[in-house]
């Protein structure tokens, strides 16, 4: 009985948390609406929310919006894999190693503090403006951070789960694998859900400074032709292609680590 | 009857040095035996490094100098031999019960055939049949430290050392617990080193107490226990048992009124 009303006060808790998120983006919508339908503001600088729509089905019937989403998506997916794979071991080395981190640590923290848009010049006298640069962007702007971050998830987890398995026999390689790795999991999905944010962020940098397809380059080139209504387009598709990747990241880690506890839950 | 040495703990020292350079000597001289079989408890307040001197017995500390012994070969490193049941429980909290009771086997591979065999001796045991396939975070203090317990006994170790595995209980769980445990140690005949502070459970559990006293860390008393019968919680009430009781605290009572004079 008890279980069953406990489960009720969840789920009202929830439709009310989940109707609170609808009502703010519905104020928002209806500020809008009332700006623009209003003729408070110039449509040059907001368009009406049927414009955004009606440039938004324009650019679905003319398939280039379906291409120019995939190949930014394709773009974060490759720059932002190739950070986490390296980033892994290399955090996992830094956490276990202090000669390693020692080696490694000064060069990782000088490079987080460069900004990337100031490595673009560079990377685009390097690289020109194919698809490698624009991973390069992103790795960039997202390889030293999540080291930094997987080194510091491997280093705090707690000494007593590997000192058990130590007295279970476990030897360094089963140590890092069975313990190191697994307890360090809810962390590392954490950090690789945010920098997959922070990849977007850099890939529409890279693609509004030399590029001929994705959603950056949409922008830029609807700005050349005053065309607000494609800008905000672009602005909000980037918006929710975030959220939605935030929410299968959330769903995955659900799956993966069912056994974390977490505040709130 | 003679018995072969199972553990041999010679002249051993530690000494921490704090971020600050200061010294502590935690550990002074420390002699002990521990013969095959036998339930060796160390009782002593707090702070006078009792997990210190199990942690080096374990392997998983280095002592500043003096030798550790098992079997008569020295020991550096932890091993499977030893098994540890820490103060804190130190469940992998992303494997289930089963699997974290196998995970020593599974170290030592053994197939999936062979791994349950063994997990479910000892999941019935310390009886959480019907739990195998839950997480710790769903399980009491209690059941946690039996996972903890058949883990490490599912390693069948030749050795057990246990730090308070029980001091975070209450006392009725902590009196089911004791009961289980003295049953198992007989049943599996395992060498047995226990560390408390509570003076009813090392005389309750021990055929041998080491009382010690702290700043520094030495051995103050050696104490055989020997109860007629089979030992339950019915010994807690004989006059042998008071009269002993008596002594251990008038000795942990002396140190600390002499750390309180400042000796
Ligand atoms: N890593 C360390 N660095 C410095 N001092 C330490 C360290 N570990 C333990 N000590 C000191 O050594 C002494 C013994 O500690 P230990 O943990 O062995 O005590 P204990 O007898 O197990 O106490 P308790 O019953 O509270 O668990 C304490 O004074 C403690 O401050
Ligand atoms: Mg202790």
């Amino acid at each position: 009985m008890k279980g069953k009303k406990a489960e009720n006060i969840k789920i009202v808790k929830k439709l009310s948390y989940t109707s609170l998120s609808i009502i703010s983006f519905f104020v928002i919508i209806l500020a809008w609406c009332g700006l623009t339908y209003g003729g408070i503001l110039d449509k040059i600088f907001l368009p009406t929310p049927s414009s955004v729509i009606m440039a938004t089905v324009n650019m679905v019937n003319d398939g280039t919006l379906a291409s120019n989403i995939w190949s930014s998506t394709y773009r974060v997916l490759v720059g932002w894999a190739l950070s986490a794979i390296l980033a892994l071991p290399i955090g996992m080395l830094m956490a276990c190693s202090k000669t390693f981190n020692a080696i490694i640590q000064p060069v990782i923290e000088f490079v987080r503090y460069l900004p990337v848009v100031a490595l673009v010049p560079l990377t685009l006298l390097y690289l020109g403006i194919g698809e490698g640069q624009k991973y390069t962007i992103i790795f960039l702007g997202t390889f030293f951070q999540l080291v930094l971050m997987v080194a510091d998830t491997v280093s705090s987890v707690d000494k007593n789960l590997l000192n058990a398995a130590r007295t279970l026999g476990a030897s360094p390689y089963q140590r890092y694998k069975l313990v190191l790795f697994p307890a360090s999991l809810p962390g590392l999905m954490d950090s690789f859900r945010v920098t997959m944010g922070w990849a977007w962020t850099y890939l529409v940098v890279a693609e509004m400074v030399a590029a001929n397809s994705g959603l950056g380059y949409v922008i830029l080139k609807s700005q050349r032709f005053l065309a607000t209504d494609k800008i905000f387009s672009g602005l909000i598709l980037i918006g929710l292609i975030g959220l939605f990747t935030d929410l299968i990241f959330r769903a995955i880690t659900k799956i993966v680590v069912p056994w974390h506890e977490r505040l709130g839950d | 009857m003679k018995r072969k040495t199972k553990l041999e703990v010679k002249g051993v020292n530690k000494i921490f040095t704090s971020h600050t350079g200061q010294e502590v000597h935690a550990l002074k001289d420390i002699n002990l035996v521990v013969k095959e079989k036998e339930f060796a408890v160390i009782v002593g307040p707090s702070g006078c490094g009792k997990s210190t001197l199990l942690n080096i017995v374990g392997g998983l500390e280095k002592a500043t100098s003096g030798t550790i012994e098992v079997d008569a070969n020295k020991v550096f490193e932890p091993g499977a031999d030893r098994g540890m049941v820490f103060q804190g429980y130190s469940l992998f909290p992303w494997l289930t019960v089963k699997e974290n009771v196998e995970f020593g086997l599974k170290i030592k591979g053994f197939s999936a055939a062979g791994r349950e065999k063994i997990s479910t001796k000892y999941i019935d045991i310390v009886g959480l049949n019907g739990f195998e396939k839950s997480l710790p975070k769903t399980l009491s203090g209690g059941m946690k430290q039996r996972v903890a317990i058949a883990r490490t006994l599912a390693n069948e170790p030749s050795l057990l050392l246990m730090d308070e595995p029980f001091g975070a209980l209450d006392a009725q769980t902590r009196v089911v617990m004791q009961e289980l445990l003295v049953s198992i140690s007989q049943k599996t005949q395992t060498t047995v080193l226990f560390i408390t502070h509570d003076i009813d459970e090392a005389l309750l559990l021990g055929n041998k107490i080491y009382v010690m006293s702290r700043r520094p860390g030495c051995i103050t008393e050696v104490i055989d226990v020997e109860f007629e019968g089979t030992r339950g919680h019915n010994v807690l009430v004989l006059p042998e048992f008071m009269e002993m009781k008596k002594k251990i605290m008038d000795m942990l009572w002396q140190d600390s009124t002499d750390a309180a004079n400042g000796k």
